[in-house]
Protein backbone atom coordinates (compact mmCIF):
# COMPACT_ATOMS: atom_id res chain seq x y z
CA UNK A 1 0.00 0.00 0.00
CA UNK A 2 2.85 2.31 1.01
CA UNK A 3 6.49 2.29 -0.98
CA UNK A 4 9.47 4.21 -0.13
CA UNK A 5 12.14 3.57 -2.00
CA UNK A 6 15.60 5.28 -1.41
CA UNK A 7 14.46 8.30 0.31
CA UNK A 8 16.36 11.28 1.11
CA UNK A 9 15.77 14.47 2.14
CA UNK A 10 17.99 17.61 2.81
CA UNK A 11 16.93 20.54 3.74
CA UNK A 12 20.03 22.81 2.63
CA UNK A 13 22.93 20.99 4.52
CA UNK A 14 21.26 19.06 6.92
CA UNK A 15 20.16 15.61 5.56
CA UNK A 16 17.39 15.08 7.85
CA UNK A 17 16.45 11.29 6.04
CA UNK A 18 18.67 9.05 4.53
CA UNK A 19 18.39 6.67 2.15
CA UNK A 20 15.09 4.80 3.76
CA UNK A 21 13.73 2.08 1.97
CA UNK A 22 10.32 0.17 3.51
CA UNK A 23 6.72 -1.47 2.38
CA UNK A 24 3.78 -1.16 4.51
CA UNK A 25 0.93 -4.01 3.32
CA UNK A 26 -2.72 -3.11 3.39
CA UNK A 27 -4.18 -3.09 6.26
CA UNK A 28 -0.92 -3.28 8.73
CA UNK A 29 -0.05 -0.63 11.41
CA UNK A 30 3.51 0.23 10.95
CA UNK A 31 5.47 2.05 14.01
CA UNK A 32 8.36 4.64 13.67
CA UNK A 33 10.26 5.22 16.21
CA UNK A 34 13.21 7.06 17.14
CA UNK A 35 14.40 9.80 19.05
CA UNK A 36 13.52 13.80 18.48
CA UNK A 37 14.93 14.93 15.23
CA UNK A 38 15.60 11.21 13.86
CA UNK A 39 13.11 11.89 10.41
CA UNK A 40 10.19 10.52 11.51
CA UNK A 41 8.19 13.70 10.64
CA UNK A 42 10.18 14.07 7.54
CA UNK A 43 9.60 10.88 6.17
CA UNK A 44 5.69 11.35 7.04
CA UNK A 45 5.35 14.87 5.36
CA UNK A 46 7.11 13.20 1.90
CA UNK A 47 4.48 10.15 1.99
CA UNK A 48 1.99 13.13 2.62
CA UNK A 49 3.13 15.29 -0.37
CA UNK A 50 3.80 18.14 1.57
CA UNK A 51 7.42 17.92 1.66
CA UNK A 52 9.15 16.59 -1.91
CA UNK A 53 11.97 14.11 -1.63
CA UNK A 54 15.70 14.96 -2.33
CA UNK A 55 16.25 11.25 -3.47
CA UNK A 56 14.00 8.58 -3.79
CA UNK A 57 10.66 7.50 -4.77
CA UNK A 58 7.21 6.88 -2.69
CA UNK A 59 4.29 5.39 -3.80
CA UNK A 60 0.85 5.41 -2.12
CA UNK A 61 -1.94 2.70 -2.96
CA UNK A 62 0.11 2.62 -6.42
CA UNK A 63 0.56 6.38 -6.85
CA UNK A 64 3.87 8.15 -7.46
CA UNK A 65 3.51 11.19 -4.94
CA UNK A 66 5.63 13.55 -7.13
CA UNK A 67 3.89 12.47 -10.78
CA UNK A 68 0.70 12.21 -9.19
CA UNK A 69 -0.15 13.75 -6.06
CA UNK A 70 -3.98 14.44 -6.20
CA UNK A 71 -4.74 10.81 -6.46
CA UNK A 72 -2.31 9.41 -4.05
CA UNK A 73 -3.57 12.63 -1.35
CA UNK A 74 -7.03 11.62 -2.09
CA UNK A 75 -6.38 7.80 -0.62
CA UNK A 76 -4.40 9.81 2.14
CA UNK A 77 -5.58 10.81 5.76
CA UNK A 78 -2.60 12.59 7.68
CA UNK A 79 -3.11 13.51 11.34
CA UNK A 80 0.38 16.22 11.79
CA UNK A 81 2.19 16.96 14.81
CA UNK A 82 -0.10 19.74 15.99
CA UNK A 83 -3.78 19.31 14.76
CA UNK A 84 -3.99 21.79 11.74
CA UNK A 85 -7.09 23.22 12.93
CA UNK A 86 -9.22 26.54 12.43
CA UNK A 87 -9.67 27.93 15.89
CA UNK A 88 -12.22 30.01 15.02
CA UNK A 89 -14.53 27.55 13.44
CA UNK A 90 -16.67 25.51 14.75
CA UNK A 91 -15.77 21.25 15.18
CA UNK A 92 -19.14 21.20 12.31
CA UNK A 93 -17.96 23.87 9.76
CA UNK A 94 -13.71 22.52 9.88
CA UNK A 95 -14.93 19.07 9.18
CA UNK A 96 -17.44 20.45 6.87
CA UNK A 97 -14.52 21.94 4.93
CA UNK A 98 -12.24 19.48 5.20
CA UNK A 99 -14.74 16.98 3.52
CA UNK A 100 -15.03 19.70 0.35
CA UNK A 101 -11.49 19.64 -0.17
CA UNK A 102 -10.71 16.32 0.33
CA UNK A 103 -13.46 15.75 -2.87
CA UNK A 104 -16.27 14.08 -0.61
CA UNK A 105 -19.44 14.22 -2.14
CA UNK A 106 -22.02 16.65 -0.81
CA UNK A 107 -24.85 14.34 -0.70
CA UNK A 108 -22.07 13.01 1.76
CA UNK A 109 -20.55 15.60 3.73
CA UNK A 110 -23.46 15.32 6.57
CA UNK A 111 -23.04 11.31 6.82
CA UNK A 112 -19.72 11.53 6.93
CA UNK A 113 -19.57 14.26 9.62
CA UNK A 114 -21.50 12.27 11.65
CA UNK A 115 -19.45 9.26 11.27
CA UNK A 116 -16.36 10.65 12.00
CA UNK A 117 -17.79 12.38 14.65
CA UNK A 118 -18.96 9.44 16.41
CA UNK A 119 -15.38 7.68 15.96
CA UNK A 120 -13.37 9.90 17.47
CA UNK A 121 -15.57 11.05 20.35
CA UNK A 122 -16.41 14.53 19.40
CA UNK A 123 -20.59 14.16 19.15
CA UNK A 124 -20.79 16.36 22.36
CA UNK A 125 -18.51 19.53 21.09
CA UNK A 126 -19.75 19.99 17.34
CA UNK A 127 -20.99 23.15 17.77
CA UNK A 128 -17.84 24.63 19.89
CA UNK A 129 -15.27 26.65 18.34
CA UNK A 130 -12.33 24.65 17.78
CA UNK A 131 -10.42 27.28 19.52
CA UNK A 132 -11.78 26.87 23.18
CA UNK A 133 -11.71 22.84 23.16
CA UNK A 134 -9.17 21.32 25.23
CA UNK A 135 -5.80 20.01 23.63
CA UNK A 136 -7.07 16.17 23.97
CA UNK A 137 -10.47 17.36 21.53
CA UNK A 138 -8.36 18.84 19.27
CA UNK A 139 -6.69 16.15 19.10
CA UNK A 140 -9.48 14.02 18.34
CA UNK A 141 -10.75 16.52 15.84
CA UNK A 142 -7.04 16.28 13.87
CA UNK A 143 -8.00 12.92 13.71
CA UNK A 144 -11.68 12.56 12.98
CA UNK A 145 -10.51 15.44 10.05
CA UNK A 146 -7.54 12.45 8.88
CA UNK A 147 -10.63 10.06 8.22
CA UNK A 148 -13.19 12.14 7.10
CA UNK A 149 -12.73 10.89 3.09
CA UNK A 150 -12.33 7.01 4.53
CA UNK A 151 -8.83 7.17 3.33
CA UNK A 152 -6.85 3.60 2.75
CA UNK A 153 -4.04 4.90 3.85
CA UNK A 154 -3.42 7.04 7.37
CA UNK A 155 -0.27 8.83 7.94
CA UNK A 156 -0.87 9.63 12.17
CA UNK A 157 2.46 11.73 13.40
CA UNK A 158 2.79 11.13 17.03
CA UNK A 159 -1.20 11.02 17.52
CA UNK A 160 -1.04 10.21 21.37
CA UNK A 161 1.16 14.03 21.79
CA UNK A 162 0.42 16.08 24.86
CA UNK A 163 -2.66 13.77 25.90
CA UNK A 164 -3.54 12.42 29.16
CA UNK A 165 -3.36 8.92 30.47
CA UNK A 166 -7.25 8.42 29.51
CA UNK A 167 -7.31 10.06 26.21
CA UNK A 168 -3.63 8.07 25.54
CA UNK A 169 -5.34 4.74 26.13
CA UNK A 170 -8.56 6.28 24.36
CA UNK A 171 -6.71 6.96 21.12
CA UNK A 172 -4.63 3.92 21.04
CA UNK A 173 -8.06 1.36 21.44
CA UNK A 174 -9.21 3.93 18.68
CA UNK A 175 -6.12 3.23 16.18
CA UNK A 176 -6.27 0.02 16.44
CA UNK A 177 -9.97 -0.15 16.27
CA UNK A 178 -9.27 1.65 12.58
CA UNK A 179 -6.43 -0.94 12.15
CA UNK A 180 -7.93 -3.51 9.27
CA UNK A 181 -9.65 -1.28 7.28
CA UNK A 182 -6.94 1.31 6.77
CA UNK A 183 -3.16 0.75 6.38
CA UNK A 184 -1.81 2.74 9.28
CA UNK A 185 1.86 4.69 9.48
CA UNK A 186 1.97 5.96 13.07
CA UNK A 187 4.98 7.71 14.65
CA UNK A 188 6.42 8.10 18.27
CA UNK A 189 9.12 8.53 20.63
CA UNK A 190 7.48 6.80 23.43
CA UNK A 191 8.82 2.89 23.29
CA UNK A 192 5.94 1.41 24.95
CA UNK A 193 3.51 3.22 22.55
CA UNK A 194 4.43 0.84 19.38
CA UNK A 195 4.34 -2.51 21.22
CA UNK A 196 0.45 -1.53 21.86
CA UNK A 197 -0.72 0.21 18.71
CA UNK A 198 1.97 -1.57 16.07
CA UNK A 199 2.13 -4.96 14.24
CA UNK A 200 5.43 -3.77 12.94
CA UNK A 201 8.07 -0.88 13.63
CA UNK A 202 10.72 0.79 12.51
CA UNK A 203 12.97 2.03 14.58
CA UNK A 204 15.24 5.12 12.90
CA UNK A 205 17.81 7.44 14.24
CA UNK A 206 19.72 10.24 12.71
CA UNK A 207 17.62 9.73 9.29
CA UNK A 208 18.17 5.79 9.02
CA UNK A 209 16.39 3.01 9.83
CA UNK A 210 18.23 1.31 12.13
CA UNK A 211 16.33 -1.66 13.24
CA UNK A 212 12.99 -2.98 12.25
CA UNK A 213 11.20 -6.31 12.93
CA UNK A 214 8.22 -7.00 15.25
CA UNK A 215 7.93 -5.22 18.84
CA UNK A 216 9.01 -9.14 20.41
CA UNK A 217 11.64 -9.02 17.90
CA UNK A 218 12.94 -6.13 18.73
CA UNK A 219 12.78 -6.88 22.18
CA UNK A 220 14.74 -10.22 21.65
CA UNK A 221 17.54 -8.51 19.72
CA UNK A 222 17.28 -5.50 22.45
CA UNK A 223 17.99 -8.02 25.20
CA UNK A 224 20.48 -10.28 23.33
CA UNK A 225 22.82 -8.89 20.72
CA UNK A 226 25.71 -6.22 20.58
CA UNK A 227 25.84 -5.37 16.79
CA UNK A 228 29.38 -5.11 14.99
CA UNK A 229 30.02 -4.10 11.42
CA UNK A 230 32.74 -6.13 9.13
CA UNK A 231 33.25 -5.09 5.86
CA UNK A 232 36.09 -8.31 4.21
CA UNK A 233 36.83 -9.07 0.49
CA UNK A 234 36.69 -12.70 -0.03
CA UNK A 235 34.17 -16.01 -0.64
CA UNK A 236 30.90 -14.44 1.13
CA UNK A 237 29.40 -17.80 1.88
CA UNK A 238 32.45 -19.19 3.33
CA UNK A 239 33.47 -15.71 5.09
CA UNK A 240 29.91 -16.18 6.34
CA UNK A 241 30.28 -19.64 7.52
CA UNK A 242 33.61 -18.32 9.17
CA UNK A 243 32.43 -15.78 11.27
CA UNK A 244 29.56 -17.77 12.68
CA UNK A 245 31.92 -20.51 14.38
CA UNK A 246 33.62 -17.30 16.04
CA UNK A 247 32.41 -18.11 19.57
CA UNK A 248 30.09 -15.00 21.25
CA UNK A 249 28.57 -14.73 17.68
CA UNK A 250 24.86 -15.56 17.41
CA UNK A 251 24.00 -14.43 13.97
CA UNK A 252 25.78 -13.19 10.76
CA UNK A 253 23.79 -11.48 8.19
CA UNK A 254 25.22 -10.09 4.88
CA UNK A 255 24.07 -6.43 4.48
CA UNK A 256 25.65 -4.74 1.39
CA UNK A 257 27.71 -6.55 -1.15
CA UNK A 258 29.62 -5.14 -4.16
CA UNK A 259 31.91 -7.35 -5.97
CA UNK A 260 33.75 -9.22 -3.64
CA UNK A 261 33.15 -7.08 -1.18
CA UNK A 262 30.80 -8.06 1.22
CA UNK A 263 29.36 -6.01 4.74
CA UNK A 264 28.02 -8.38 7.78
CA UNK A 265 25.82 -7.23 10.22
CA UNK A 266 27.42 -9.60 12.95
CA UNK A 267 25.50 -9.94 16.48
CA UNK A 268 27.35 -11.01 19.11
CA UNK A 269 26.28 -12.13 22.92
CA UNK A 270 25.70 -9.06 25.34
CA UNK A 271 29.36 -8.15 27.17
CA UNK A 272 31.11 -9.97 24.30
CA UNK A 273 33.70 -8.06 22.42
CA UNK A 274 34.24 -10.28 19.35
CA UNK A 275 36.33 -7.95 17.24
CA UNK A 276 39.58 -9.38 18.20
CA UNK A 277 38.08 -12.61 17.22
CA UNK A 278 36.38 -11.63 13.82
CA UNK A 279 39.38 -9.85 12.32
CA UNK A 280 41.68 -13.21 13.22
CA UNK A 281 38.92 -15.43 11.75
CA UNK A 282 38.96 -13.44 8.38
CA UNK A 283 42.47 -12.92 7.88
CA UNK A 284 43.85 -16.66 9.04
CA UNK A 285 41.56 -17.54 6.12
CA UNK A 286 43.63 -14.83 4.21
CA UNK A 287 40.52 -12.94 2.99
CA UNK A 288 40.94 -9.27 3.00
CA UNK A 289 40.12 -7.08 6.24
CA UNK A 290 39.08 -3.89 4.98
CA UNK A 291 36.74 -2.31 7.66
CA UNK A 292 35.23 -3.57 11.16
CA UNK A 293 33.65 -1.47 13.38
CA UNK A 294 30.47 -1.40 16.31
CA UNK A 295 27.56 0.18 14.23
CA UNK A 296 27.58 3.31 15.68
CA UNK A 297 24.81 3.73 18.15
CA UNK A 298 23.71 0.46 19.03
CA UNK A 299 19.81 -0.29 19.14
CA UNK A 300 20.12 -0.29 23.00
CA UNK A 301 21.75 3.48 23.10
CA UNK A 302 18.89 4.21 20.54
CA UNK A 303 15.92 3.22 22.78
CA UNK A 304 17.76 5.14 25.63
CA UNK A 305 17.48 8.24 24.07
CA UNK A 306 12.98 7.31 23.33
CA UNK A 307 10.99 8.73 26.23
CA UNK A 308 10.48 5.29 28.38
CA UNK A 309 8.05 6.47 30.61
CA UNK A 310 4.33 5.42 29.31
CA UNK A 311 1.74 8.00 30.74
CA UNK A 312 -0.68 5.18 29.68
CA UNK A 313 0.93 2.85 31.49
CA UNK A 314 1.00 3.91 35.37
CA UNK A 315 3.88 5.28 37.14
CA UNK A 316 6.31 2.33 37.60
CA UNK A 317 7.66 2.23 33.85
CA UNK A 318 10.47 4.37 33.57
CA UNK A 319 13.20 2.41 34.30
CA UNK A 320 15.20 0.97 31.92
CA UNK A 321 14.51 -3.12 33.34
CA UNK A 322 10.55 -2.46 32.71
CA UNK A 323 11.09 -0.89 29.25
CA UNK A 324 12.74 -4.10 28.13
CA UNK A 325 9.61 -6.23 29.69
CA UNK A 326 7.00 -4.19 27.79
CA UNK A 327 8.45 -4.41 24.25
CA UNK B 1 -13.86 24.84 -9.61
CA UNK B 2 -15.67 23.72 -6.47
CA UNK B 3 -12.20 23.69 -4.32
CA UNK B 4 -11.95 27.26 -5.45
CA UNK B 5 -15.34 28.04 -4.24
CA UNK B 6 -14.30 25.93 -0.95
CA UNK B 7 -11.39 27.88 -0.38
CA UNK B 8 -12.40 31.33 -1.42
CA UNK B 9 -15.58 30.58 1.55
CA UNK B 10 -13.19 29.77 3.64
CA UNK B 11 -11.22 32.87 3.36
CA UNK B 12 -14.03 35.00 3.82
CA UNK B 13 -15.82 33.78 6.56
CA UNK B 14 -12.93 33.69 8.21
CA UNK B 15 -12.19 37.61 7.28
CA UNK B 16 -15.85 38.25 9.45
CA UNK B 17 -15.00 35.93 11.90
CA UNK B 18 -11.88 38.13 12.97
CA UNK B 19 -11.49 41.77 13.69
CA UNK B 20 -9.92 42.14 10.25
CA UNK B 21 -13.00 42.78 8.04
CA UNK B 22 -15.21 45.52 10.95
CA UNK B 23 -11.52 46.88 11.37
CA UNK B 24 -10.59 47.66 7.46
CA UNK B 25 -14.37 48.45 7.01
CA UNK B 26 -14.45 50.82 9.78
CA UNK B 27 -10.93 52.47 8.30
CA UNK B 28 -12.31 52.79 4.98
CA UNK B 29 -15.82 54.47 5.65
CA UNK B 30 -14.09 56.85 8.70
CA UNK B 31 -11.64 57.94 5.91
CA UNK B 32 -14.22 57.94 3.40
CA UNK B 33 -16.86 60.12 5.16
CA UNK B 34 -14.14 62.46 6.21
CA UNK B 35 -12.77 63.34 3.03
CA UNK B 36 -16.82 63.05 1.61
CA UNK B 37 -17.72 65.57 3.84
CA UNK B 38 -14.80 68.17 2.96
CA UNK B 39 -15.29 67.48 -0.44
CA UNK B 40 -18.88 68.30 -0.42
CA UNK B 41 -18.44 71.69 2.11
CA UNK B 42 -16.01 73.06 0.26
CA UNK B 43 -18.18 72.38 -2.91
CA UNK B 44 -21.53 73.53 -1.42
CA UNK B 45 -18.67 77.03 -0.05
CA UNK B 46 -17.83 77.40 -3.66
CA UNK B 47 -21.13 77.19 -5.62
CA UNK B 48 -22.50 79.37 -3.28
CA UNK B 49 -19.93 81.95 -3.75
CA UNK B 50 -20.00 81.36 -7.63
CA UNK B 51 -23.52 82.48 -7.20
CA UNK B 52 -23.14 85.19 -5.21
CA UNK B 53 -20.21 86.50 -7.46
CA UNK B 54 -23.12 86.70 -9.53
CA UNK B 55 -22.14 84.12 -12.08
CA UNK B 56 -26.00 83.91 -12.40
CA UNK B 57 -28.37 81.86 -13.36
CA UNK B 58 -26.75 81.20 -16.52
CA UNK B 59 -23.59 79.50 -15.39
CA UNK B 60 -23.40 76.19 -15.55
CA UNK B 61 -23.49 74.57 -12.10
CA UNK B 62 -19.84 73.26 -10.65
CA UNK B 63 -19.16 69.49 -11.56
CA UNK B 64 -20.24 66.95 -9.02
CA UNK B 65 -17.97 64.61 -10.94
CA UNK B 66 -14.91 66.39 -10.94
CA UNK B 67 -15.32 68.20 -7.14
CA UNK B 68 -16.30 65.73 -5.01
CA UNK B 69 -16.14 62.45 -7.06
CA UNK B 70 -13.10 62.21 -8.76
CA UNK B 71 -10.84 63.46 -5.92
CA UNK B 72 -12.37 60.75 -3.65
CA UNK B 73 -11.73 57.77 -6.27
CA UNK B 74 -9.02 58.48 -7.67
CA UNK B 75 -7.25 60.95 -4.75
CA UNK B 76 -8.00 59.78 -1.98
CA UNK B 77 -9.00 55.76 -2.26
CA UNK B 78 -5.83 55.03 -4.16
CA UNK B 79 -4.00 55.83 -1.42
CA UNK B 80 -6.33 54.30 1.51
CA UNK B 81 -6.04 50.88 -0.50
CA UNK B 82 -2.30 51.05 -0.13
CA UNK B 83 -2.90 50.50 3.64
CA UNK B 84 -6.10 48.83 3.93
CA UNK B 85 -4.75 46.01 1.32
CA UNK B 86 -1.68 44.94 3.39
CA UNK B 87 -4.52 43.99 6.32
CA UNK B 88 -6.48 42.06 4.18
CA UNK B 89 -3.89 39.87 2.20
CA UNK B 90 -1.67 39.35 5.21
CA UNK B 91 -2.61 36.78 7.00
CA UNK B 92 -3.59 34.68 3.93
CA UNK B 93 -0.37 32.65 4.07
CA UNK B 94 1.31 33.31 7.31
CA UNK B 95 -1.23 32.71 9.08
CA UNK B 96 -1.70 28.95 7.77
CA UNK B 97 1.97 28.91 7.89
CA UNK B 98 1.77 29.92 11.89
CA UNK B 99 -0.84 27.57 13.01
CA UNK B 100 0.16 24.38 10.52
CA UNK B 101 -3.28 24.16 8.64
CA UNK B 102 -0.74 24.89 5.43
CA UNK B 103 0.29 21.21 5.78
CA UNK B 104 -4.03 20.52 5.59
CA UNK B 105 -3.89 22.40 2.66
CA UNK B 106 -0.72 20.95 0.73
CA UNK B 107 -2.10 17.70 1.50
CA UNK B 108 -5.11 17.52 0.43
CA UNK B 109 -6.30 16.54 -3.13
CA UNK B 110 -6.14 20.22 -4.50
CA UNK B 111 -3.28 21.84 -6.94
CA UNK B 112 -1.86 24.71 -5.40
CA UNK B 113 -3.00 26.76 -7.72
CA UNK B 114 -6.74 26.36 -6.72
CA UNK B 115 -5.41 27.24 -2.99
CA UNK B 116 -4.15 30.59 -4.30
CA UNK B 117 -7.01 31.56 -6.90
CA UNK B 118 -9.48 30.77 -3.44
CA UNK B 119 -7.45 33.20 -1.36
CA UNK B 120 -7.61 35.33 -4.01
CA UNK B 121 -11.10 34.92 -4.44
CA UNK B 122 -12.03 35.27 -0.78
CA UNK B 123 -9.37 38.74 -0.32
CA UNK B 124 -11.12 40.27 -3.98
CA UNK B 125 -14.55 39.97 -2.25
CA UNK B 126 -13.48 41.95 0.77
CA UNK B 127 -11.87 43.86 -0.97
CA UNK B 128 -15.32 44.28 -3.48
CA UNK B 129 -17.27 45.33 -0.02
CA UNK B 130 -15.42 47.99 0.79
CA UNK B 131 -15.56 49.59 -2.80
CA UNK B 132 -19.23 48.63 -2.52
CA UNK B 133 -19.25 50.73 0.59
CA UNK B 134 -18.20 53.70 -2.02
CA UNK B 135 -21.72 53.90 -3.47
CA UNK B 136 -23.39 54.95 0.22
CA UNK B 137 -21.62 58.16 0.13
CA UNK B 138 -21.70 58.58 -3.97
CA UNK B 139 -25.21 57.40 -3.68
CA UNK B 140 -26.22 60.82 -1.58
CA UNK B 141 -25.34 62.77 -4.49
CA UNK B 142 -27.11 60.86 -6.76
CA UNK B 143 -30.40 61.46 -4.47
CA UNK B 144 -29.67 65.14 -4.39
CA UNK B 145 -28.01 66.20 -7.65
CA UNK B 146 -26.95 64.41 -10.66
CA UNK B 147 -23.82 63.62 -11.06
CA UNK B 148 -22.64 61.67 -14.57
CA UNK B 149 -22.56 57.72 -13.82
CA UNK B 150 -20.24 57.08 -17.00
CA UNK B 151 -16.84 58.49 -15.46
CA UNK B 152 -17.56 57.32 -11.45
CA UNK B 153 -18.17 53.83 -13.23
CA UNK B 154 -14.40 53.83 -14.76
CA UNK B 155 -13.16 55.01 -11.78
CA UNK B 156 -14.60 52.33 -9.99
CA UNK B 157 -13.48 49.69 -12.22
CA UNK B 158 -9.98 51.11 -11.79
CA UNK B 159 -10.05 51.05 -8.07
CA UNK B 160 -11.31 47.27 -8.53
CA UNK B 161 -8.25 46.78 -10.97
CA UNK B 162 -6.08 48.65 -8.66
CA UNK B 163 -6.64 46.61 -5.84
CA UNK B 164 -6.39 43.38 -7.24
CA UNK B 165 -3.18 44.20 -8.20
CA UNK B 166 -2.10 44.86 -5.19
CA UNK B 167 -3.49 42.10 -3.72
CA UNK B 168 -1.84 39.73 -6.01
CA UNK B 169 1.39 41.08 -4.97
CA UNK B 170 0.40 41.14 -1.07
CA UNK B 171 -0.53 37.59 -1.62
CA UNK B 172 2.73 36.85 -2.51
CA UNK B 173 4.64 38.72 0.18
CA UNK B 174 2.19 36.87 2.49
CA UNK B 175 4.06 33.67 1.85
CA UNK B 176 7.64 34.77 2.81
CA UNK B 177 6.78 34.39 6.46
CA UNK B 178 4.78 32.85 9.03
CA UNK B 179 4.49 36.43 11.11
CA UNK B 180 1.53 38.30 9.88
CA UNK B 181 2.76 41.23 11.12
CA UNK B 182 5.58 41.23 8.59
CA UNK B 183 3.76 40.13 5.82
CA UNK B 184 1.97 43.46 6.45
CA UNK B 185 4.56 45.78 6.67
CA UNK B 186 6.58 44.50 3.55
CA UNK B 187 3.19 44.89 1.54
CA UNK B 188 2.98 48.30 2.95
CA UNK B 189 6.19 49.10 2.16
CA UNK B 190 6.57 47.60 -1.21
CA UNK B 191 3.20 49.27 -2.25
CA UNK B 192 4.54 53.13 -0.66
CA UNK B 193 7.72 52.67 -2.71
CA UNK B 194 5.99 51.96 -5.78
CA UNK B 195 3.87 54.99 -5.06
CA UNK B 196 6.43 57.40 -4.86
CA UNK B 197 8.22 56.04 -7.67
CA UNK B 198 5.78 57.68 -10.15
CA UNK B 199 7.10 60.87 -8.51
CA UNK B 200 10.60 60.32 -9.80
CA UNK B 201 9.30 60.26 -13.13
CA UNK B 202 7.90 63.46 -13.30
CA UNK B 203 11.04 65.10 -12.62
CA UNK B 204 13.35 62.67 -14.65
CA UNK B 205 13.47 61.70 -18.31
CA UNK B 206 14.82 59.40 -20.94
CA UNK B 207 14.56 55.74 -21.02
CA UNK B 208 14.85 54.53 -17.67
CA UNK B 209 12.09 57.09 -16.19
CA UNK B 210 10.07 56.19 -19.57
CA UNK B 211 10.64 52.02 -18.55
CA UNK B 212 9.60 52.92 -14.39
CA UNK B 213 6.68 55.23 -15.75
CA UNK B 214 5.12 52.25 -17.67
CA UNK B 215 5.91 50.48 -14.85
CA UNK B 216 4.21 52.64 -12.44
CA UNK B 217 1.02 51.33 -10.83
CA UNK B 218 -0.48 54.46 -10.47
CA UNK B 219 0.48 55.75 -13.76
CA UNK B 220 -2.16 53.40 -15.19
CA UNK B 221 -5.13 54.71 -12.55
CA UNK B 222 -4.71 57.94 -14.67
CA UNK B 223 -7.11 57.25 -17.26
CA UNK B 224 -9.45 55.58 -15.58
CA UNK B 225 -9.18 59.07 -12.94
CA UNK B 226 -10.89 60.93 -16.05
CA UNK B 227 -13.56 58.20 -16.26
CA UNK B 228 -11.81 57.18 -19.75
CA UNK B 229 -11.66 53.01 -19.81
CA UNK B 230 -7.92 52.55 -21.51
CA UNK B 231 -8.21 48.80 -22.60
CA UNK B 232 -4.08 48.91 -22.41
CA UNK B 233 -4.66 49.76 -19.11
CA UNK B 234 -7.18 46.89 -17.81
CA UNK B 235 -4.09 44.33 -19.30
CA UNK B 236 -1.29 46.03 -17.34
CA UNK B 237 -3.74 45.52 -14.11
CA UNK B 238 -4.79 42.02 -15.09
CA UNK B 239 -0.97 40.84 -16.15
CA UNK B 240 0.27 42.10 -12.87
CA UNK B 241 -2.70 40.40 -10.86
CA UNK B 242 -1.05 37.40 -13.10
CA UNK B 243 1.97 37.91 -11.96
CA UNK B 244 1.48 37.96 -8.33
CA UNK B 245 -0.25 34.71 -8.59
CA UNK B 246 2.48 33.52 -10.73
CA UNK B 247 5.21 34.49 -7.84
CA UNK B 248 3.07 33.09 -5.39
CA UNK B 249 2.28 29.46 -6.78
CA UNK B 250 6.37 29.79 -7.07
CA UNK B 251 6.94 30.48 -3.83
CA UNK B 252 4.58 27.88 -2.74
CA UNK B 253 5.93 25.43 -4.41
CA UNK B 254 9.13 26.42 -2.85
CA UNK B 255 7.77 25.24 0.30
CA UNK B 256 7.60 21.73 -0.59
CA UNK B 257 11.93 21.99 -0.79
CA UNK B 258 11.99 23.53 2.90
CA UNK B 259 9.25 24.01 4.44
N1 LIG C 1 12.09 22.76 7.60
C1 LIG C 1 13.26 22.32 8.05
N2 LIG C 1 14.38 23.01 7.80
C2 LIG C 1 15.57 22.57 8.22
N3 LIG C 1 15.76 21.45 8.92
C3 LIG C 1 14.69 20.71 9.23
C4 LIG C 1 13.39 21.10 8.81
N4 LIG C 1 12.51 20.17 9.25
C5 LIG C 1 13.24 19.25 9.90
N5 LIG C 1 14.54 19.56 9.90
C6 LIG C 1 15.63 18.77 10.50
O1 LIG C 1 15.51 17.44 10.07
C7 LIG C 1 15.78 16.53 11.11
C8 LIG C 1 14.62 15.58 11.29
O2 LIG C 1 13.51 16.28 11.80
P1 LIG C 1 12.09 15.61 12.03
O3 LIG C 1 11.17 16.71 12.40
O4 LIG C 1 11.74 14.79 10.86
O5 LIG C 1 12.36 14.69 13.29
P2 LIG C 1 11.34 13.84 14.16
O6 LIG C 1 11.83 12.45 14.13
O7 LIG C 1 9.96 14.09 13.71
O8 LIG C 1 11.57 14.43 15.61
P3 LIG C 1 10.53 14.70 16.80
O9 LIG C 1 10.43 13.44 17.57
O10 LIG C 1 11.19 15.79 17.58
O11 LIG C 1 9.24 15.14 16.20
C9 LIG C 1 16.07 17.37 12.35
O12 LIG C 1 17.47 17.45 12.49
C10 LIG C 1 15.50 18.71 12.01
O13 LIG C 1 16.25 19.74 12.61
MG1 LIG D 1 8.30 14.83 14.57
Amino acid sequence: MIEVAGLTKRFGPTLAVSDVSFEVQKGEVLGFLGPNGAGKTTTMRVITGYLSPSEGRVRVAGYDVVEEPLEAKRRTGYLPEAPPVYPDMTVVEYLAFVARIKGVPRREIQTRIEEVSEKCAVTDVTDRQIGKLSKGYRQRVGLAQALIHNPEVLILDEPTAGLDPKQIIETRELIRGLAGQHTIVLSTHILPEVSKTCERVLVINQGKIVASGTPQELTHRLQGYETVLLTAEGPAAEMMERLQRVSGVNLVEPRDAADSRVTFEVHAEKGHDVRAELARAIVESRWKLLELKTSGLSLEDIFLQLTTKDLGEGPDTSDKSSVVGIV
Amino acid sequence: MRNVIAVAGKELRAYFHSPIAYLVMTVYAALLGFFFYSFTATYVVQSFRIQAMGGGMGAPPMSLNEYIIRPLLAGVLTVVILLLVPLITMRLYAEEKRSGTIELLLTSPLTDLEVILGKFLGAMALYAVLVAMTFLYVGYLFLHGNPNAKPLLAQVLGLLLYGAALLALGMWFSTFTKNQIVAGVVAFAVFLLLFVMDWVTAYGSGRASDVISYLSLTKHFDNFAKGVIDLSDVVFYVSVVVLGIFLTARSVDALKGRA
